[in-house]
């Protein structure tokens, strides 16, 4: 599973781990990250960690973060609903997006299980 | 100890001197919104910043007092 969740980060262009699906959100703060990222126009993948409480435990004894969300760009983290929003705000978010994915990153979706 | 003086508590030993506040969001003693100033956080990333309160807050994080915790940090300058 470990490796699994790994290959998520690495592999794409915006991961984010969230409680829930886009389409049935389970947690306000995985909202706040999910609606900062669109936003945004960011193509997120995201991973609803709640099938599985391992799925927790191995993301963050991965990334070093106690809480979900968790939003990676290009294996980075970036941060929580806390720090989205706020890099949102300073206008930090596309920027980023635009210096690791390009000018022309695509804004598709897509939801990835992991087991 | 109510958990959010506990939390303030340990907010205020990881960051001597600092202006730290915590507000309990829903009043249920485990959904807080704490914000925290200190010159420690000049130079550092979001990410590095937001890792030094998860540092102090690590009891409460780990066995479950926070149930949910939103964090704003500032540098002094």
């Amino acid at each position: 599973m470990r490796d699994q969740i790994k290959d998520v980060i690495e592999t794409s262009d915006v991961a984010l781990f969230m409680k829930g699906t886009p389409q049935f959100v389970m947690c306000g703060n995985s909202q706040r990250a999910l609606d900062a990222l669109r936003r945004a126009g960011a193509p997120v993948t995201t991973v609803d960690i709640l099938p599985d409480p391992r799925i927790r435990q191995e993301l963050s004894a991965l990334s070093g973060w106690p809480t979900i969300p968790q939003v990676f760009v290009r294996g980075e983290l970036i941060g929580g609903a806390d720090i989205v929003e706020e890099l949102e705000r300073n206008g930090a978010l596309e920027q980023t997006l635009r210096e690791k994915l390009g000018d022309e990153f695509s804004s598709e979706e897509r939801v990835v299980a992991v087991a | 100890m109510d958990a959010a003086t506990h939390v303030e508590t340990l907010l205020g030993e990881a960051f001597p001197g600092d202006e730290v506040s915590v507000e309990d969001r829903t009043g249920g003693g485990d959904h807080f919104q704490v914000t925290v100033v200190s010159p420690r956080f000049e130079g550092l990333s979001l990410v590095e910043q937001h890792r030094l309160v998860y540092d102090a807050l690590a009891g409460p994080l780990a066995d479950g007092t926070i149930h949910e915790l939103r964090i704003s940090t500032k540098g002094t300058q």
